[in-house]
């Protein structure tokens, strides 16, 4: 079915093969970085905290106050058009409406003050210096940015793996004398006492996690960032990603914020608009273990203050450095140029609501997407990054002088494809793994030449509590190789799609690269309808590293190369492994409608007794991530097959034998 | 009349010895008045400078005119009809344009590619049926002349036309009629009125006048076909779609308007200036906005944006000689206002639009203020003349655009601009402004003005018309404006008629060419 269907595609455009990717991977030249902390360290936090701060603003903004928004929001026509018709339709009065409006409003608006954003500025300091080593900056970017939000509304889209995140972003534009951002934050935060309100302080205005029922939220919520856009209020932050990754690996983007801040610009409101993608990376991430325990199943507990609080004893722990590149602005102008008509929005008047055309959701989209690519290609990966890579592949224990070995040699791999690894020239890489393990010292250790997963207790508990330990200790571990995937994903599909055909004929290796494409959709992230020129990229970056040769019609693995196959195709085995594991679970399932509470709680116990029993492997089939994703993929496929999604099992049970295939 | 500029020979910009600006001739409030800081406007405002002077040509070169080619026989049968007509260089040339900045740029430095041949002067409906069927007869392409104000391209002879063009002048056909019709366009003194049905003309006073469309009772034209007339003068008809809307606006594609009857009205007993000074121009648009939705517009009503109220200070020192209490003067914008009728209802209605200016922050600024707001008006066609000898090029743009997107339109436009200049080169960054120059229930009509010096830029033509396709596709693609709320298509703009008006509309107009004129006797292509 898949061959069949894909392998046409193939042909058709086949001539476009060995096209221009050279260029484009070829000149990534990248910033330098500074550490801010560097200066923090050296003078008064206090007089920091205290320092004149004048930011650099757009420069037509006419400046008001957090209230003034509200109220101008309020009194919109949009959000005035939406009151009418509710209460027509419910038989309300428009005042009662209208009430409601305004209670939104408090609970969504923020209230941004310098004195709040001072006590910030001064306690962040001091958290920060007490976390981590150095947090590394690209000043550069920093100075585009600044030109960007005097030019036009500016939108940061920042990565998101941990809370220190936006803590983070509006303390470094703090410290450059930008305008601070207003961020869109989970309503989850107001639930802790005093925080809530001191980040409201701090420009964080709160969203409902799920809204898109209720009207009157919707049309406040959109008019109210569409406003503070329009007018270049402050530069607005939200994240792509829509929450926290648990895994470090970029989650597929959720487009609802996203077109609220496009509109402006498809209705002409504003002239342009500057998306600015943002990379932050951790070389330890603050909430490593938590995420670990929640990929488990182990719920995460309740944001609250006085988990904040007890939280503080990581305080005493070492978290490394963090990485922030600020991407080059995007005018959001020049990518819709020949892309998207406006003139829809051109014969309805602007204050009512109107449902984005196809086209203009394709496009939103794909910008998404685009973003979020643009965030993967500045990550910084630390040789850390590459040691977790390494080791997963050779638990339980591998040889010291070994994994040194592997690392350098991944190392180079690594940045044939691209990835942006921080190594300073002159450092070791014996030195470079040991700092690492010695920051990681709860994930791996040194035991007698050899480095082992700190998986402790192992010897003496029950099974079971032997395989959750075991469990934790790799997911915690994958949380770092996993900062790799992206960047490793084409090449090593091409890699996992040569083993699978076993042929050297390009056509079937495309269809089954293709295929897998499809099934790890919302694994990893792929820029939508652009199969052939990811397989172009992936045989591309094989052929850079010698591991394959190719032909007008064929693609045959190096000698040399078969190293480099098979390491690609190992890294991406636990995904091949679990996605069978689960469909194997989904195939039996026989309920006709089930829910993905109950999913989840079914396929953990399903996986976690093969572990018990040794039947499997793949602890990873245990993150409900991972989970969440294998159940997603199968739905869009069965719906792009024509299929009903109850029949996702017969689905899943004829995508085992191709899996099975793969593992081989 | 100037042959390679705007109006009267006599009136132009001029530097005096002095080297201060000064505008000659007495034909206009302004004739004769010394403007000391006009100099330092333009080089402040374009890094203009008075010694770096193009020079044209002084007169025509009739070596370089096109010769003309007309068939004997047709001459014999036009000796016969004793209807004036001439050959002479001068007199084709000056009907092979209208006052485009390009077309005249071609005059100063170059000379058009294909001009009319002929040119005819009918005086009566009789004559302009004789010339059709003659053209028709022997197969010439006819383009019809009114006063040569066009700023489409609309007179611009196609190239490629091989057949004998013939210039049919109607000018002389207005009487002079003592009446008043309310209708002004801005280039009043030399537009006809032929030309004002054929092109959908809009005047400054259409509040209490109407537009054109408003004003026509009665049409008479000559087709190739026939002559197409309504056979009464009723005030409203309703025997299917109006066949009014064909002729106006045709821009000389179906035939000659000869009769036209149109309402007049008493000459107002009263007429009052005014003007409103405002904080900024978004206040200054939702007052417009709000006078539109009580609908108590006067006569004309116009908002400049702050850039044109400083060359208005700067050009005519005085301007606004009062301070504003508050105002940023870089910020602020002013309204000027023309009242007309009777002197009772001329000062009831004054005190409306005052009251309402006042809730949206307006301060009354005087009538002087507001007369030579309008002067300026018609005035500004020479002000090109002049930028011309100085390295500056300059052109308007008109638009309509509903009430909710006015501000943001002249915002974006405006950026638009002065980005655009930068990226092709332009050294000094243009004059980019723009005036909210009527007011309709749906929406407001907005004209931009916009200026740069083309120093250093070796095909400045080139670069204008890059910018000026740039507009266009910014107005029509995404501003929700339309193009041409007042000024016609032309030539010059007709390329974004499909997108404007869809496939079929476009292919309706088409067929009624088609029926009208099968051989494309009046051959401009204009419009489809």
């Amino acid at each position: 079915l898949f061959l069949a269907s894909s392998s046409n595609k193939y042909a058709v455009s086949h001539s476009l093969f060995v096209c221009s990717q050279q260029k484009e991977l070829m000149s990534k030249k990248r910033d330098e970085f500074e550490d801010i902390l560097e200066e923090r360290r050296l003078s008064s936090d206090l007089r920091y905290a205290m320092k004149c701060y004048t930011p650099v603003i757009y420069k037509g903004l006419s400046p008001c106050k957090p209230n003034a928004i509200k109220s101008a929001v309020l009194q919109s026509e949009q959000v005035q058009y939406v009151i009418k018709q509710l209460a027509k339709e419910m038989g309300e009065s428009p005042d009662i409406i209208q009430e409601e409006a305004t209670e939104i409003l408090d609970e969504m608006g923020h209230s941004m003050q310098l004195g709040a954003v001072r006590f910030f500025a001064f306690t962040l300091s001091k958290i920060f210096k007490q976390l981590f080593q150095r947090v590394c900056v690209n000043e550069e970017g920093m100075q585009r940015l600044q030109h960007a939000i005097q030019e036009h509304p500016v939108v940061l889209l920042p990565s998101h793996r941990s809370y220190v995140d936006f803590l983070m972003l509006s303390y470094l534009l703090y410290t450059y004398d930008l305008a601070l951002p207003v961020i869109a934050a989970g309503i989850d935060f107001l639930g802790m006492k005093i925080v809530g309100e001191l980040l409201r302080r701090a420009g964080a205005f709160f969203m409902r996690r799920s809204f898109g029922g209720n009207r009157l939220y919707w049309a406040v919520f959109a008019e109210y960032v569409k406003t503070m856009l329009r007018s270049g209020y402050a530069p607005i932050e939200f994240f792509l990603e829509g929450t926290r990754s648990r895994t470090a690996k970029t989650l597929t983007p959720k487009f609802g914020l996203l077109s609220i801040v496009m509109e402006p610009f498809f209705k002409r409101e504003v002239f342009d608009t500057y998306l600015v993608p943002i990379s932050i990376s951790y070389e330890r991430i603050l909430e490593e273990s938590l995420y670990a325990y929640e990929l488990l199943g182990v719920p995460k507990p309740k944001e609250s203050t006085s988990g904040l609080l007890k939280a503080r004893r990581i305080l005493s722990d070492n978290f490394g450095t963090i990485h922030i590149y600020v991407g080059q602005p995007v005018s959001l102008r020049t990518l819709a140029s020949g892309r998207i008509n406006r003139c829809p929005y051109n014969l309805v008047p602007r204050h009512l609501p109107q449902k984005p055309s196809e086209d203009i959701q394709e496009f939103v989209s794909d910008v998404a997407y685009k973003m979020e690519l643009l965030q993967i290609e500045n990550m910084v990966l630390s040789p850390w990054v590459l040691v977790a890579a390494v080791l997963l592949q050779n638990l339980p224990a591998m040889d010291f002088e070994l994994l040194i070995e592997k690392t350098l040699w991944l190392k180079g791999l690594t940045q044939t494809f691209g990835g942006f690894i921080e190594w300073p020239d002159n450092l070791c890489a014996k030195k470079a793994v040991v700092s690492g393990l010695t920051l990681h010292s709860n994930i791996a250790r040194l035991v007698d030449g050899h480095v082992v997963l700190n998986d402790k207790g192992v010897e003496d508990g029950a099974v079971g509590e032997i395989v959750f330990k075991r469990a934790l200790a790799i997911l915690m571990c994958a949380t770092y190789r996993n900062q790799l995937l992206n960047v490793f994903v084409r090449p090593s599909l091409v890699a996992v799609a040569l083993q699978m055909t076993r042929s050297f004929r390009k056509e079937e290796v495309y269809s089954c690269f293709s295929f897998l494409r499809d099934v790890f959709s919302d694994e990893f992230i792929f820029f939508p309808g652009i199969s052939l020129k990811d397989f172009e990229e992936g045989c591309f970056l094989l052929t850079k590293c010698d591991a394959i040769q190719t032909s007008q019609q064929e693609i045959y693995p190096t000698d040399k190369g078969s190293v480099i196959v098979s390491f690609l195709s190992t890294m991406f085995r636990p995904f091949v492994e679990g996605y069978q594991l689960i469909f194997r679970y989904l195939s039996k399932e026989t309920k006709e409608v089930f829910t993905e509470k109950q999913f989840i709680p079914g396929v953990r116990n399903f996986v976690f007794q093969l572990l018990e029993k040794g039947n499997t492997q793949c602890y990873e089939a245990l993150s409900s991530d991972m989970q969440k994703n294998a159940l997603a993929a199968l739905v869009q496929l069965g719906y792009n097959h024509g299929k009903l999604s109850w029949q996702l099992m017969a689905l899943s049970y004829s995508l085992m034998p191709l899996f099975r295939k793969l593992i081989g | 009349m100037k042959w390679n500029g705007w109006g009267y020979n006599d009136s132009k910009f001029i530097f005096n010895k002095k080297g201060q600006a000064e505008f000659t001739g007495k034909r206009y409030r302004l004739g004769g008045m010394v403007l000391p800081t006009f100099k330092e406007w333009i080089e402040k405002t374009f890094g203009a400078s008075l010694e770096h002077k193009t020079t044209s040509r002084a007169s025509l070169n009739v070596n370089d005119v096109p010769p003309s080619i007309v068939n004997e026989e047709f001459l014999q049968d036009l000796r016969a009809t004793k209807i004036s007509y001439s050959q002479d260089a001068e007199d084709r040339v000056f009907r092979a344009h209208g006052h485009c900045l390009h077309e005249i740029f071609v005059l100063r430095e170059g000379m058009f590619k294909r001009i009319p041949d002929i040119v005819v002067w009918p005086v009566c409906h009789e004559d302009v049926v004789k010339i059709v069927e003659l053209a028709c007869k022997h197969n010439l392409c006819i383009i019809p002349f009114g006063g040569g104000t066009s700023v489409s391209s609309a007179l611009e002879c196609p190239e490629e036309e091989k057949r004998t063009i013939v210039s049919l002048d109607t000018s002389q056909m207005l009487a002079e009629s003592g009446f008043c019709t309310g209708h002004e366009p801005d280039s009043m003194e030399f537009s006809s009125l032929g030309g004002w049905v054929a092109t959908r003309a809009s005047g400054m006073k259409k509040n209490i006048y109407g537009n054109i469309e408003d004003l026509v009772i009665h049409i008479k034209m000559v087709t190739p076909r026939g002559i197409v007339e309504k056979n009464c003068q009723v005030p409203r008809m309703s025997t299917g779609p109006d066949i009014h809307h064909f002729i106006m606006g045709s821009e000389g594609t179906l035939g000659v308007v000869t009769e036209v009857t149109i309402k007049i009205r008493p000459v107002p007993e009263y007429q009052k200036y005014g003007s409103v000074v405002f904080p900024n121009f978004e206040r200054g648009v939702a007052c417009l906005r709000e006078v539109a939705k009580q609908r108590c517009a006067p006569a004309s009503i116009r908002l400049v944006d702050n850039a044109q109220f400083q060359f208005g200070i700067d050009i005519i020192q005085g301007f606004l000689s009062l301070q504003f209490k508050g105002f940023d003067p870089n910020i602020l914008c002013v309204a000027t206002l023309l009242f007309e009728g009777d002197r009772e209802k001329v000062l009831q209605h004054e005190k409306q639009v005052y009251d309402i200016a006042t809730k949206f922050g307006g301060l009354a600024a005087g009538e002087d203020n507001g007369q030579r707001g309008y002067m300026l008006t018609f005035v500004i066609a020479y002000l090109r003349d002049l930028g011309l000898d100085y390295y500056v090029i300059g052109e308007s743009f008109e638009t309509s655009v509903p009430w909710d997107r006015v501000l943001d339109l002249c915002r974006n436009v405006k950026e638009r601009i002065v980005r655009e200049c930068k990226e092709k080169g332009v050294q000094f960054a243009p004059l980019s402004t723009c005036r909210v120059t009527q007011t309709y229930d749906a929406g407001a009509c907005v004209y931009f003005y916009f200026a740069f010096n083309y120093r250093g830029i070796s095909d400045p033509i080139h670069v204008y018309e890059q910018i000026e396709v740039m507009y266009v596709r910014t107005v029509v693609k995404g501003e929700g404006a339309k193009l041409m709320s007042h000024n016609i298509l032309g030539k010059l703009r007709k390329r974004w008629m499909k997108e404007s008006i869809s496939d079929v509309g476009l292919g309706m107009l088409r067929s009624v060419k088609e029926y009208v004129d099968p051989n494309n006797i009046f051959g401009n292509k204009n419009l489809l």
